[in-house]
């Protein structure tokens, strides 16, 4: 289990996060929700190792650890998708699964290996796309979601955090984007959901969290918890 | 036939143009030139193209390395006349041996490369800065040291002059044809093995006798053809293990991959751990450590350096023969037979217009206008790739 608490953050004289925090467990998908500006992509990015907390602390198996910076994150075998991918058009599938951890033999690269390596995890995440050779620039929106949770996965993570996975997509691809999130779940792994879609919240999550004004605001089974309950919490109509 | 154009159009919008269109600018090129001059398509005239191709294709193989990378290296024509100079500076004035020689203007050539490299890492300025005042800068240190006479003479019946004056015998030029096409389909039947061991799809087996019966026959024809005059000549077999040599690095080694992936999206490699700042030097020493080798070339056929090395066109006619062949000007696409390709075409027009005695007010708008024809292709197929 993953958890954070107690976490604060500032910067000048905005309080970012007052004392927030989450806890992850193996198998499930939490949605971490929130108005722009709660602090979502703060309490994430602590945890990711890209924002180094005030205050507040991480632990691992009830373990306290030191995530200052994202390789700190990814050594714990957690993993984040950012919003932007980060992957390199350029570049193919098997190229993009494995940039700057290219399986090589004395520097020479070792094609087969990873070609096969990347068939056989597209196929257990069961991502379809026609020809793995062709430049990513060439995929859809959701086959390139898809490539980027599939690289994340590659590091055996127990973590996968995905910041807003299907803002961009269409109804098909969100739909197909949500399937692969399920099978994440299904793999055994903690998933954090970074998202504004109630829809795909409600779809996807076992539970939700959700944060305003820097700190925790709600937190629902999502099989029992409303839409309007969850709206209130963002919103802060019940105060 | 009606499928053709709407395949290319088709990759052209995929923004991977291929090497079609560059090879049917060259059949045509050839029938253009060959109809108004008799003399183009000769064996001496062909061997003359081939002696001319080596210099400004090595150049551009190094600009192709900094190209990939969304980068622009503006001095090489000056690194390459500089080095060229040091070269001959210390060989026929001091009386080094003529490989040290060479190898101190291809160390001078990447200690240059390291500078530029530098100043675009550490201190933050645009390559197009960097390079312009490399440009200036190394011309004015090739002027200052050719200040007396302007002009060096390397002795005729040298090494250096000979690397331009040597033929491969007839026998060797054979075998080399029979061990590059039958090394390109032992490759590849063992590759298309290993595809099939692994249980990876496989191209259809007959790509593989037909692709190097077709590399045979090329290559057949074109020692056929300078046979005729004087042979294989040792030039073309350098710049030859140059392309292919580089074109294994970029495409099977981990350096090559970074390099295209620094060129297509430099923050995504970053966040990947890939050391984009020696990715970046590296492709600048490697720049003007080629830039300094053809430097080397092209003082070899002159058998002299002068205040004119690396200078007047020869800057433009590497870029464009560089992106001739296919190389994006904006980063992340190229390969390095984009030299061979964009040299033929850019050295055949340019041997074609002497042929002709077309003034070379004539000759610079005609390269001119190849220039920008090609930058507009790169232009619009980028804008397909990116919608």
């Amino acid at each position: 289990m993953i958890a954070a608490t107690g976490i604060s953050k500032r910067y000048g004289a905005v309080r970012a996060l007052d004392g927030a925090g989450l806890d992850l467990r193996p198998g499930e998908v939490v949605a971490l929700m929130g108005d722009n500006g709660a602090g979502k992509s703060t309490l994430v990015k602590t945890i990711s190792g890209a924002v180094v907390p005030d205050e507040g602390q991480i632990t691992v198996d009830g373990v306290p650890v030191r995530v200052a910076t994202p390789h700190d994150a990814q050594a714990l075998g957690i993993s984040t998708v950012y919003q932007d991918l980060a992957l390199c058009e350029n570049l193919d599938v098997v190229a993009n699964l494995f940039l700057g951890a290219e399986r090589r033999r004395w520097s020479v690269l070792r094609h087969l290996s990873m070609e096969r390596a990347t068939r056989d995890l597209l196929a257990q995440l069961d991502v379809r796309i026609g020809d793995i050779r062709v430049p990513v620039s060439m995929l859809s929106g959701g086959q390139r979601q898809s490539v980027a949770i599939a690289r994340a996965l590659l590091g055996e993570p127990r973590l996968v955090i995905l910041d807003e996975p299907t803002a961009a997509l269409g109804v098909e691809q969100t739909a197909q984007v949500l399937a692969l999130i399920r099978r994440l779940r299904e793999r055994g792994l903690a998933v954090l959901v970074i998202s504004h879609n109630l829809a795909d919240v409600r779809e996807v999550s076992d539970r939700v969290v959700v944060l305003r004004l820097g700190r925790n605001a709600g937190e629902f089974r999502t099989a029992d918890a409303s839409r309007e309950e969850i709206v209130a919490a963002i919103t802060g109509a019940g105060e | 036939m009606t499928a053709m154009p709407i395949a290319v159009t088709g990759r052209l919008r995929q923004g991977e143009v291929g090497a079609w269109p560059v090879v049917g600018g060259l059949v045509a090129i050839t029938i253009v030139f060959s109809t108004l001059n008799d003399r183009f398509l000769s064996p001496e005239n062909l061997t003359n193209l081939v002696l001319q191709m080596a210099a400004t294709g090595t150049i551009a193989l190094g600009l192709i390395m900094v190209l990939l990378l969304g980068e622009i290296d503006l001095s090489a024509g000056s690194v390459s006349g500089l080095c060229a100079t040091i070269m001959t500076i210390v060989h026929v004035k001091q009386g080094w041996n003529a490989l040290l020689a060479i190898l101190l203007a291809l160390a001078a050539g990447a200690a240059i490369g390291l500078l530029h490299g530098l100043m675009l890492t550490k201190l933050r300025m645009p390559s197009f800065v960097v390079t312009l005042a490399g440009l200036m800068g190394w011309l004015g240190l090739l002027l200052y040291l050719l200040r007396e006479g302007g002009t060096i003479n390397l002795p005729f019946n040298g090494f250096v002059s000979g690397l331009s004056d040597t033929w491969l015998p007839g026998w060797l030029s054979w075998a080399l044809v029979i061990g590059l096409a039958g090394g390109h389909a032992g490759i590849a039947t063992l590759a298309r093995r290993a595809r099939l061991a692994a249980g990876l799809p496989v191209a259809p087996a007959w790509q593989v006798p037909v692709s190097s019966g077709g590399l045979a026959v090329v290559l057949g024809a074109a020692v056929a053809v300078m046979s005729a005059d004087r042979g294989v000549p040792l030039l073309l077999v350098l710049f030859g293990a140059l392309v292919v040599l580089l074109d294994l690095v970029l495409r099977h080694t981990a350096f090559g991959r970074h390099l295209y992936a620094v060129g297509g999206n430099a923050e995504a490699a970053r966040r990947a751990g890939i050391n984009v700042t020696s990715i970046r030097i590296l492709a600048f020493v490697l720049a003007s450590t080629l830039a300094a080798a053809g430097g080397v070339l092209a003082a070899s056929r002159l058998s002299a350096v002068n205040q004119g090395s690396g200078g007047s066109d020869i800057l433009l006619m590497a870029i464009a023969t560089a992106v001739i062949g296919g190389t994006s000007l904006f980063g992340g696409r190229g390969r390095a037979y984009a030299a061979l390709l964009g040299v033929l075409v850019i050295q055949s027009i340019t041997n074609g217009m002497y042929l002709l005695s077309v003034d070379s007010s004539v000759r610079f708008m005609v390269t001119a206008g190849v220039l920008a024809l090609a930058v507009a292709i790169d232009s619009l197929a980028r804008r397909g790739a990116a919608r």
